[in-house]
């Protein structure tokens, strides 16, 4: 669905032969699959379901590649040490990285299978045609299969670049909607998840958090004894319970939360001051260019708009809280996640318990729906540290709704400048634009230290780096998207990361796109306006892309813009972007319903050009997640904070839209051009829908909102801004 | 002993071993019972994944003690259909795909069985007022919505969605 990963983009030659996605460093063909002689085959990626509906996209491809009956093939989930490690499931990058992997894998399969059956009867390997798996000679002879060659161990072997996987038109699984393989156990009610895990003997756990972001804890008291025999388990600051059932853990954590003194302190800024706590920390951060083109001596000309724009922290806020099992045998540990990256944790988790990597196995089940990196790698540590208190028992923790929205990474605060002229004619002449925000990556598994939420509190604690951003290479953090997809002559972008980081801040869905874009997009519409020329035209004039142009003009097309009339209090705008300018290109047009008290989106019209689509259905469907997640982010979501804490922890303190609230939303999708390469679905469309919301709002009532979210407060703080 | 109806089958817990009375429904649910439909999201009655029948009315579990259904008839998404013979609603919202995550599909399911009980035809509107105690982060409300449609059509009809 979301976040960032840029391992594959970081890749360095190394001298061997070229393998697509993260086949090139996994490059045993038996990490990827197995094929059973019963007539089944199992696919292991590295990815992992996060709700995006990869697992069912991933089973299209390997079907497709080995002609085999989709029926036929099983997805297992990642775990450590025999999946291959594909780092981190996130920045829209699974079909690419993974479904690349596995395509060439199974290509390569079938060419080795039926090399051996071309060998064993002496039909030519290019004769033998593959249905469902069985191999047959041109007179319709079946001369093999895959299955009378399953004990063969065909597949211990390294992927050869000679794999030859099929051409766009010669697939039959991949690029048909299918419905999800998933979806069945959760309509059914069934075990799915990680928190359905069942072992036998499972202990549960509750942590007891302390009051402030920076606390230390100086004494426990000692009491009665806790419910039902429940324990404490304490290492430095982690403090927690540990109980043989849940009511048993819940009574106990608030039996022994107010026993706990700690030595709490502000460390958090005000939240009422956060554009000035942002300029006062940007004076101290780390300042560069993230691209420069042309002369930048300052944005000249008449017509010339400078603009600030804001935006709060934001949580990631998944309905399902994050949860854990953990179990220690013999001095070694084995965890289920839901983590997105199953390595990067593993290798955390051993950093945060001084051991070698090998001693520490990680398992991913589903969690509920992941838009970046949340709590799962902190809460699977958690439960490691609880789980050695109970020797081969496995200990179940799940976080509160208090602790998800209260600990949990948030994606940070961000404000940027934007200075852009045009000319007489309204063509563009100078932009230039500066991003200030913490890092949009604490992930797992990329520093000396680990990046998890209890590394900091233990005993013998381990420092808290400020986040980074990835490099704009891989769509960089917080200047993803800054840079416009339109055509400008003169151009200089610049970012400055934060070193102060109060909050912890990481990846969520969109990274910094979800600000960059709107700031783009407003500044594109203020400037048309000063040309006297419609936001469309002023955007297809600057535009170079021909698939740019194409989901713009189907957007507008879908929501009759051209022939659009004015209602009072109803405003329509559009949005576009072309996620990270590498990955899949999304035009949104907004329909907003506004007064002074209220601003509602009434609709939302999606156009999407994904590239190629394994299944469309599932791209559909990410790009209407991602325009919801975008109108909540617009009208609703700001994480509240005081000096100490986060306080916001419970849905009334941090809204997200709810069924009454939610626009209609038509999606349709822009056909690429011939053998396009998949492009990602989960994140291209939520900049633009903000874009597009804020511009609506401007057509129906007058005032370019400022910062996020558009609430009827801050429409009236820009209003009063803009008042001469 | 605590007795009540359990998806149809009746249940009979010992308070004293089993699960006290005054646990939450949701977790002894979850617990002795083994169930996995309904979900834990907030504890506070604010996201509806927990949401189960009570009597035919949806109620979240989160909060509800035990004992207050003693001698009552308790519905999970389990107790709605099984993939041999699913209810209409979970045969529609696979034929929309109206799920991503599905996290909030088995509160959501429930919900929306009683509405479709009470209100064999509902409008757009009625679907969401239904549906407003319940979360979905991933956007998947414009299907479920139309799943619901489906079902309640499916359902007037007689036959299956």
């Amino acid at each position: 669905m979301s976040g960032q990963g840029f391992g594959a983009a970081l890749l360095t030659d190394d001298g061997r032969p070229r393998l697509p996605g993260s086949l090139h460093l996994n490059r045993r063909l038996s990490q990827w699959l197995a094929i059973h002689p019963e007539g089944r085959v199992t696919v292991t990626p590295g990815k992992v379901e996060l709700g995006q509906g990869i697992l069912t996209a991933l089973a299209q491809i390997a079907a497709d590649e080995l002609d085999v009956a989709l029926g036929r093939i099983e997805l297992r989930p990642a775990a450590t040490p025999d999946s291959p490690d594909e780092a981190v499931t996130s920045g829209s990058l699974s079909v690419q990285v993974s479904g690349g992997a596995l395509r060439h894998a199974c290509a390569d399969a079938r060419r080795i299978f039926v090399g051996v059956c071309a060998q064993r009867s002496g039909v030519p390997p290019e004769a033998i045609r593959v249905e469902d798996g069985r191999f047959l000679a041109p007179d319709g002879r079946e001369v093999g299969s895959y299955w009378a060659l399953a004990g063969a161990e065909l597949l211990e072997a390294e992927a050869s670049p000679d794999a030859k996987p099929k051409r766009a038109a010669e697939r039959a699984v991949a690029g048909r909607s299918v419905p999800r393989l998933d979806l069945p156990d959760k309509v059914f009610g069934a075990a799915r998840y990680v928190h359905d895990l069942r072992l036998p003997g499972t202990l549960h756990a509750r942590v007891v958090r302390p009051p402030a972001r920076r606390a230390r804890l100086v004494a426990l008291r000692d009491g009665a004894p806790l419910p039902g025999g429940a324990r404490v388990v304490r290492d430095g600051d982690f403090l927690a319970v540990l109980a043989e059932t849940e009511w048993h853990a819940d009574a106990a954590a608030a039996r022994l939360a107010p026993r706990a003194e700690w030595a709490a302190e502000d460390s958090l800024p005000e939240q009422a001051a956060l554009e000035a706590w942002l300029e006062d920390a940007a004076s101290r951060g780390e300042r560069g260019t993230v691209e420069e083109r042309g002369e930048t001596p300052g944005v000249r000309g008449a017509r010339r708009v400078a603009r600030r724009f804001l935006r709060p922290f934001l949580a990631h806020a998944s309905i399902g809280t994050c949860c854990a099992v953990a179990r220690w045998r013999g001095g070694a540990v084995e965890v289920w996640t839901h983590s997105q990256g199953p390595y990067n944790l593993r290798a955390d988790i051993a950093k945060a318990l001084r051991c070698a990597p090998e001693r520490v196995v990680v398992r991913h089940a589903e969690g509920a729906g992941c838009y970046g990196h949340n709590g799962a790698d902190d809460v699977a540590l958690e439960a490691v540290l609880i789980a050695r208190a109970a020797e081969g028992r496995p200990v179940r923790l799940v976080w509160s709704r208090a602790e998800e929205l209260g600990w949990a990474p948030l994606s940070p605060a961000m404000l940027v400048d934007v200075e852009a002229s045009v000319d007489e004619r309204g063509d563009l002449l100078g932009w230039r634009s500066h991003v200030v925000s913490n890092g949009h990556s604490s992930r797992p598994g990329r520093a000396p230290e680990p990046a998890l939420l209890a590394a900091s509190m233990l005993a013998e604690p381990f420092a808290v780096r400020p986040a980074i951003n990835p490099p704009m290479a891989a769509g960089g953090g917080a200047p993803r998207n800054a840079v416009p997809i339109y055509r400008v002559p003169s151009l200089r972008v610049e970012t400055t990361r934060l070193l102060d980081m109060p909050i912890r801040t990481s990846a969520l869905r969109g990274l910094g796109a979800t600000l960059n874009v709107w700031s783009i997009e407003s500044v594109m519409d203020e400037l048309a306006a000063l040309a006297g020329s419609d936001p469309l035209e002023h955007r297809l004039r600057h535009l170079d892309d021909p698939r740019a142009v194409a989901v713009l003009r189907h957007a507008a097309a879908m929501a009759g813009w051209t022939d659009r009339r004015r209602r009072e209090g109803i405003g329509l705008g559009l949005g576009l972007a072309r996620y990270k300018n590498t990955g899949a290109y999304a035009a949104v047009v907004a329909e907003v319903d506004a007064t002074a008290e209220r601003v509602r989106c009434r609709r939302l019209w999606v156009a999407g050009d994904v590239g190629e689509a394994v299944n469309p259905d599932g791209a559909a469907n990410q790009l209407e997640g991602g325009a919801v997640h975008g109108a909540s982010v617009a009208l609703l979501e700001e994480a509240r904070f005081d000096r100490r804490a986060v306080t916001g922890a419970a849905w009334e303190g941090y809204s997200i839209l709810r069924f009454s609230e939610v626009p209609e939303v038509a999606v349709e999708l822009v056909a690429p051009p011939p053998d396009a390469a998949p492009l990602g679905a989960g994140e291209a469309s939520m900049g633009p829908t903000i874009a597009a919301i804020a511009a609506a709002i401007h057509e129906a009532l007058g005032v370019r909102p400022r910062r996020l979210p558009f609430t009827p407060e801050n429409l009236a703080a820009a209003m009063a801004d803009d008042a001469p | 002993m605590l007795e009540f109806t359990l998806n149809g089958a009746a249940v009979a817990l010992d308070v004293q071993r089993e699960a006290p009375d005054d646990a939450p429904l949701l977790q002894v649910l979850r617990g002795p019972l083994g169930l996995s439909g309904p979900r834990f999201g907030c504890g506070a009655e604010q996201c509806g994944c927990c949401m189960v029948l009570v009597d035919g009315r949806p109620v979240p579990s989160c909060t509800m003690a035990l004992q207050a259904v003693g001698g009552r008839s308790v519905v999970t998404a389990e107790g709605l259909g099984s993939p041999a013979a699913p209810h209409p609603l979970q045969t529609a919202f696979l034929a929309e795909q109206a799920g991503q995550c599905g996290w909030c599909l088995s509160g959501i399911l429930v919900s929306a069985a009683a509405l479709l009980d009470a209100d064999p035809d509902p409008d757009d509107d009625a679907i969401r007022r239904a549906l407003d105690p319940h979360l979905c982060r991933c956007g998947s409300h414009n299907r479920i919505v139309r799943a619901v449609k489906r079902a309640a059509r499916a359902m007037r009809e007689g036959a299956p969605a």
